[in-house]
C-alpha cells in the first residue's frame, strides 16, 4: 500500500501481466481500491517501464473485474461436451475430481499421456511446468503449429549467438533514456510489428515513439501501410513469407558494398572456420589430429601456412600468433594422412548470400530493387542502429533460416551489444521464473528419463537443447494416432485453441472428442472450456502475488484484493502439485518465489516493498558488450554462449542436426509461387493476425469499452479489390480456400495491397450461445479454419500463419 | 457544466498511434458507458501520388470532454493526458499552447469548452 485516501480509497502499486491486459506484462499501475473493490486503474508514473502511461486494456480493468460473464467458482460438465451445461462445485471437490481422473490416466497410461497445454506470453508458464513436472509429464505445450511464438526466434538466436536480444531502449537502466550510456539509434528496422497493438515480445511498444521523437529513422518492412510504413525513411512492402529473401538481399548489399564491421567478424565470429570441401561440413579438429576432439574446429594460418585448431572450450586458437585466412581454398591433411580442400566460413557465407541478387530478391518479395538497396545502406550506415521484429518472423516454416539472416544483419553490422543496438535480454538477476527457450529454472522434471517421452523432441534438434515443450502439431496427431503411446488428458490454463491459438480447429474439437478427461483454467468461458470436463476460474494479475524477472527490472505482482473464488493460477497449480508429488519440495508458494528470485539477493517480501528492481553494472543481465567482457558464459571468458564460443555466421548445431547451417529463403507451402495450381481459384493472399489495440488476441471481447472500439471482426480490403468483387464497405464477406470459410466485415482500405487480404483472428462472441453447433460464433468467424496444422517447419518450429491463399465473395453471393 | 473557456488540449498528431488509450482513459476516469466518451479517434488513409498513402489518427474531444476539469483543480493532468501511450496529447492554457503551434508540423490545438 503507497497510500490511503480520505474517502477510504486505498492506492496499492503492482505490477500487469496476462490476466486482465492480457498482455506480456511489465507495466507499473497503481490500483485504487475501496472494499475489495477496483475503483480506478492508473499508469504508476514513478515506473521506468512505461512512466505513467497505460494502455486501453489496463484502463478498463473496471470492466473487467466484476464482468457479469467472468467465471466466479469451479464447475463441472454436466451434459455432454459442448452442450454448455454446467453444475457449481466447490474448490474442494474440483480439486479432488481433478487429482482421482488424472491419477487414474496416471497409473494406466503413464503420466507423459496427460498434456498440459498453455497460451502465449502467460505468467503461469513457469507454474504449468511447476504442475506437469510435480504431476511426472514431460509433455508442457503451447498449442500453436509449429510453436510459432516468440520461442521459435528465441531458440534461433540461442542457435547462433547464445543469447536472445532485443531493441536498446534502455530498459535496463533506471534513468533510462536519461542515463548517458544509452544511446539512441539513428536508424530502427520495424520488421512485421504494428504499434497500435502496443506491447510485443514484453517489450513497451511505445518505446519505440519515444525513440523516434528523439531522431530514430525507420525503416518498416510490411505488406500493411502499417503507421510505421508511413513514417518511414524507407518501406519494403513485401509479399508475406519473403522475408528470408528480403533479408539475404540486406546481406548481399552489406557484403559486397563492404559495409560490415571487419574487426567484429574476424574477432567475434566464426568466419575463419574451415569447412570441408567433400562433405561440406565443418572440418573438426578430431579430423586431422588422432585424440583430437570433435567439439574443436580449425582456421587457415596464413601466416604459419598450416592449420591450427579452435579451441572451443577455451574459446581461442591454440595458437596465438597465427592469422587466421577468411578467405581461400586449402589444403588439409586428415588423420589416415588423406588430403582435402578446405574453405572458410565466410567464403561460403558470401557465397549463399550472393545466391541473392537484389533483381532476383526483388522478383522474390515484389520490392523495388532500389529502395532494398537504399534501405539496407542507411541500416549499415548508421551507428547505432537496432531492429525489432514482430511475430510474422516466427509464422513462416523457414523460420530458422531466416532469423539467421537478420541476426547477421546486426552481428555483421557491429550492432549487438552495443547501446542504442539490439541488446543481449537475460532475465533480471539470472532468476528464471518464465521457462522460456534456452533458460532452466529451480522448476524441472526429477530425472533425465522423464523427459525422454516429450513429444518431438525426437526428431527436432531444438526442442532438445533449447525449447523445452511438446511439439505441438505432432501432439495434436498423435491424440489420434496413439502412438509412440496414447494421449488421454489434457489440462488447458489461459489457453484457447478453438478460437485462436489452434488452427485447423475442426481437428482440435475432433481431438478433444477423444480425450478422458480435460480441464481448463480460465476467467472466463470461451469456445475451448465448452470441451472441458472442469473449468476453474483464474484470478486476474490484481488478485495474485507473483514476480516478474522477464528481461528488466525484477518486479513483484502484487495481491490487492479477491473477487468472489477466483484463485490464482500459482496457487491452483501449487495445490495440485502437491496432491501429485507426494516430495512436493516447496510449502507454499512464498518459499518458491524467494527461492525463484534468491539470485536477486531478495525474499520475495523485499522485492515487493521495493517494487522493482535493476541488476547492478557487471551482472550478466546488465547492458552493455557482454561478449567482451566475458559475462555471457558460465566460464567467465570472452565470447558466446554457442557451441564455438563465437557468434556463428555457419551453425554448428544446424549441422549437427542434419540441416542447413546457413541462412537461406526457403518458399512457404502456400503461395502463389510454390502453389501456381492453387492460385487459379485462390487468387488473394490470405494473411491474417494484424492486431487489435482492444484486444489480446482472443480476449476481451465482453469488455464493453473495448469492445466499442472494435466491434466487429474485420478483413481488410484493397478498395480495387473490394470493386473486382463487388463488395462494399462494411458489408460481410466469405473468405474461403480449400479447407474452409470464415465470414468477416469488410473494411475497404489503402492499407494492405490489392493482392492481399487481412482478416482479424481470434474472434468469437461471447454474446452468443456457447452450445454447439453455434460455439459463440466460432464456427462463422473463426480465420484459422483455413489455415493447416501440421506445415511446420523442418525443425519443427514456425508455421505458415502469415501467409496462405483464399478467394473471397460476398455474403449471399455466388462464386463463379 | 461551468464552462471553461480558456483552457484547451494540443495534439501532436505525427505520433498519435491509434492506441485509443485517450478513449478508454475518459470512460474509466468520467464513467461513461461503452460508445460514449470524452475523447474519440479518427483514422484518416489518405492516399499519395503514387502506390504511397499516409495513414494518420486525430484524437479529438468529443461534447462529452469536460477537460477533466475535477482533476486539473487538484494539479492532475486529464486522465488522456496522464495516460496517452505517445505522450501527445498536452492540457494548458490556450494562449500557451498555442505558442507551441508552428513549433513542428501536423498539431492541433482544441478548445472544446
Amino acid at each position: 500500500m503507497i497510500e490511503m485516501k480520505n474517502d477510504g480509497v486505498e492506492i496499492v502499486r503492482t505490477t500487469t501481466w496476462s490476466a486482465g491486459p492480457g498482455c506480456h506484462g511489465g507495466c507499473g499501475v497503481l490500483a485504487h481500491i475501496k472494499d475489495n473493490k477496483l475503483v480506478k486503474l492508473e499508469g504508476d508514473p514513478d515506473h521506468p517501464w512505461n512512466q505513467g502511461r497505460l494502455c486501453a486494456r489496463a484502463l478498463a480493468m473496471t470492466q473487467y473485474m466484476e464482468n457479469p460473464k467472468r467465471l466466479r467458482r469451479p464447475i463441472k460438465r454436466v451434459g455432454e461436451r459442448g452442450e454448455d451445461k454446467w453444475e457449481e462445485i466447490s474448490w474442494d471437490e474440483a480439486f479432488d475430481l481433478i487429482e482421482t481422473r488424472m491419477k487414474a490416466i496416471r497409473d494406466e497410461y503413464g503420466p507423459e499421456s496427460m498434456i498440459f497445454s498453455m497460451g502465449t506470453g502467460r505468467d503461469i508458464s513457469a507454474w504449468i511446468c511447476m504442475l506437469a513436472y510435480a504431476y511426472g509429464s514431460p509433455n508442457v505445450m503451447f498449442a500453436l503449429s509449429g510453436i510459432a511464438c516468440y520461442s521459435p526466434r528465441v531458440a534461433a538466436l540461442n542457435t547462433v549467438q547464445g543469447d536472445y536480444c532485443v531493441f536498446d531502449a534502455g530498459q535496463w537502466l533506471p534513468k533510462r533514456y536519461d542515463d548517458p550510456r544509452f544511446k539512441v539509434p539513428e536508424c530502427m528496422i520495424v520488421w512485421g510489428y504494428n504499434i497500435p497493438a502496443t506491447c510485443p515480445d514484453n517489450l513497451f511498444g511505445h518505446w519505440i515513439i519515444d525513440l523516434m521523437k528523439k531522431g530514430t529513422k525507420i525503416i518498416a518492412i510490411d505488406p500493411r501501410l502499417s503507421w510505421f510504413a508511413s513514417r518511414s525513411k524507407h518501406w519494403l512492402r513485401l509479399r508475406p513469407g519473403t522475408d528470408s529473401a528480403l533479408a539475404m538481399g540486406f546481406l548481399n548489399v552489406i557484403l559486397n558494398e563492404k559495409l560490415y564491421d571487419r574487426d567484429f567478424l574476424e574477432k567475434w565470429t566464426d568466419a575463419a572456420h574451415l569447412i570441408r570441401e567433400d562433405t561440406r561440413k565443418l572440418l573438426r579438429e578430431s579430423d586431422i589430429i588422432e585424440q583430437g576432439s570433435k567439439d574443436h574446429f580449425v582456421v587457415w594460418d596464413e601466416k604459419g601456412k598450416q592449420a591450427v585448431v579452435w579451441d572451443s572450450r577455451r574459446v581461442k586458437l591454440k595458437s596465438k600468433d597465427a592469422h587466421p585466412a577468411l578467405s581461400g581454398s586449402f589444403e588439409v591433411v586428415l588423420t589416415d594422412g588423406k588430403k582435402v580442400s578446405c574453405s572458410p566460413v565466410w567464403d561460403a557465407f558470401f557465397q549463399k548470400v550472393n545466391e541473392y541478387s537484389l533483381d532476383k530478391v526483388a522478383h522474390i518479395t515484389g520490392c523495388d530493387e532500389e529502395e532494398i538497396a537504399r534501405a539496407a545502406r542507411f541500416y549499415a550506415k548508421s551507428k547505432p542502429a537496432s531492429i525489432h521484429w514482430g511475430v510474422p518472423i516466427d509464422m513462416t516454416p523457414n523460420i530458422t533460416p531466416l532469423c539467421q539472416a537478420i541476426a547477421a544483419l546486426w552481428a555483421l553490422t557491429g550492432n549487438l551489444d552495443v547501446p542504442g543496438g539490439n541488446v543481449f535480454a537475460r532475465f533480471a538477476f539470472d532468476a528464471v521464473a518464465y521457462a522460456l527457450p534456452g533458460s532452466k529454472g529451480i522448476i524441472k522434471l526429477k530425472t533425465k528419463e522423464q523427459d525422454e517421452t516429450r513429444i518431438g523432441a525426437d526428431r527436432y534438434g531444438p526442442l532438445n537443447r533449447f525449447i523445452w515443450r511438446a511439439q505441438t502439431d505432432v501432439t495434436l496427431d498423435q491424440i489420434f494416432t496413439g502412438k509412440p503411446y496414447p494421449i488421454k488428458g489434457m489440462w488447458m490454463q489461459a489457453c484457447n485453441p478453438m478460437a485462436g491459438l489452434g488452427l485447423d480447429p475442426k481437428k482440435w474439437k475432433d481431438a478433444f472428442k477423444r480425450l478422458d478427461f480435460i480441464v481448463s483454467v480460465d476467467l472466463f468461458h470461451t469456445p475451448s472450456t465448452q470441451y472441458a470436463d472442469v473449468v476453474l476460474p483464474a484470478a486476474t494479475f490484481l488478485e495474485k502475488d507473483g514476480i516478474r524477472s522477464w528481461w528488466v527490472p525484477l518486479q513483484s505482482i502484487n495481491k490487492v484484493l479477491t473477487v468472489d473464488e477466483c484463485k490464482p493460477d500459482v496457487e491452483i497449480n501449487f495445490e495440485l502439485a502437491k496432491r501429485f508429488d507426494p516430495d512436493f519440495e516447496w510449502e507454499n508458494i512464498y518459499e518458491l518465489f524467494d527461492q525463484i528470485i534468491k539470485p536477486s539477493g531478495l525474499t520475495f517480501k523485499e522485492l515487493q516493498e521495493k517494487g522493482w528492481v535493476f541488476p547492478p553494472e557487471g551482472h550478466p543481465s546488465h547492458p552493455y558488450l557482454r561478449h567482451e567482457k566475458g559475462l555471457l558464459r558460465e566460464d567467465g571468458r570472452p565470447g558466446f554462449r554457442t557451441p564455438t564460443g563465437r557468434y556463428e555466421l555457419y551453425s554448428t548445431l544446424r549441422e549437427d542436426w542434419g540441416l542447413e547451417p546457413l541462412p537461406f529463403h526457403e518458399e512457404p507451402p502456400f503461395t502463389p509461387l510454390s502453389r501456381p495450381d492453387l492460385a487459379k481459384d485462390y487468387p488473394l493472399i490470405l494473411s491474417t493476425g494484424r492486431r487489435s489495440p482492444a484486444y489480446f488476441h482472443t480476449e476481451h471481447r465482453s469488455i464493453p469499452w473495448l469492445r466499442a472500439i472494435d466491434p466487429d471482426p474485420i478483413v481488410e480490403i484493397h478498395p480495387d479489390t473490394a470493386n473486382q468483387y463487388g463488395i462494399g464497405n462494411g458489408e460481410w464477406v466469405w473468405i474461403e480456400n480449400w479447407m474452409g470459410r470464415a465470414k468477416l466485415k469488410a473494411k475497404v482500405t489503402l492499407v494492405v495491397p490489392p493482392w492481399m487480404i487481412m482478416a482479424a483472428h481470434g474472434w468469437w462472441f461471447p454474446e452468443r450461445e456457447g452450445a454447439e453447433p453455434s460455439l459463440y460464433g466460432a464456427w462463422e468467424v473463426n480465420i484459422n479454419q483455413l489455415l493447416p496444422m501440421g506445415a511446420q517447419g523442418k525443425d519443427g518450429l514456425g508455421a505458415p500463419i502469415k501467409h496462405s491463399m483464399c478467394r473471397i465473395y460476398k455474403v449471399g453471393g455466388e462464386v463463379k | 457544466m461551468a464552462k471553461n473557456p480558456e483552457y484547451g488540449l494540443l495534439i501532436d498528431y505525427e505520433y498519435c498511434t491509434g492506441c485509443f488509450t485517450c478513449q478508454v482513459a475518459c470512460c474509466q476516469e468520467n464513467g461513461w458507458e461503452a460508445g460514449m466518451s470524452g475523447m474519440a479517434v479518427i483514422e484518416q488513409v489518405q492516399k499519395l501520388p503514387g502506390d504511397k498513402a499516409y495513414l494518420t489518427f486525430l484524437p479529438f474531444p468529443t461534447e462529452l470532454c469536460i477537460l477533466c476539469r475535477h482533476r486539473t483543480e487538484k494539479g492532475l493532468e486529464p486522465a488522456c493526458v496522464k495516460h496517452c501511450m505517445a505522450n501527445v496529447i498536452q492540457w494548458g492554457r490556450l494562449d500557451e499552447l498555442a505558442d507551441q503551434l508552428g513549433k513542428k508540423p501536423r498539431m492541433v490545438l482544441w478548445s472544446p469548452r
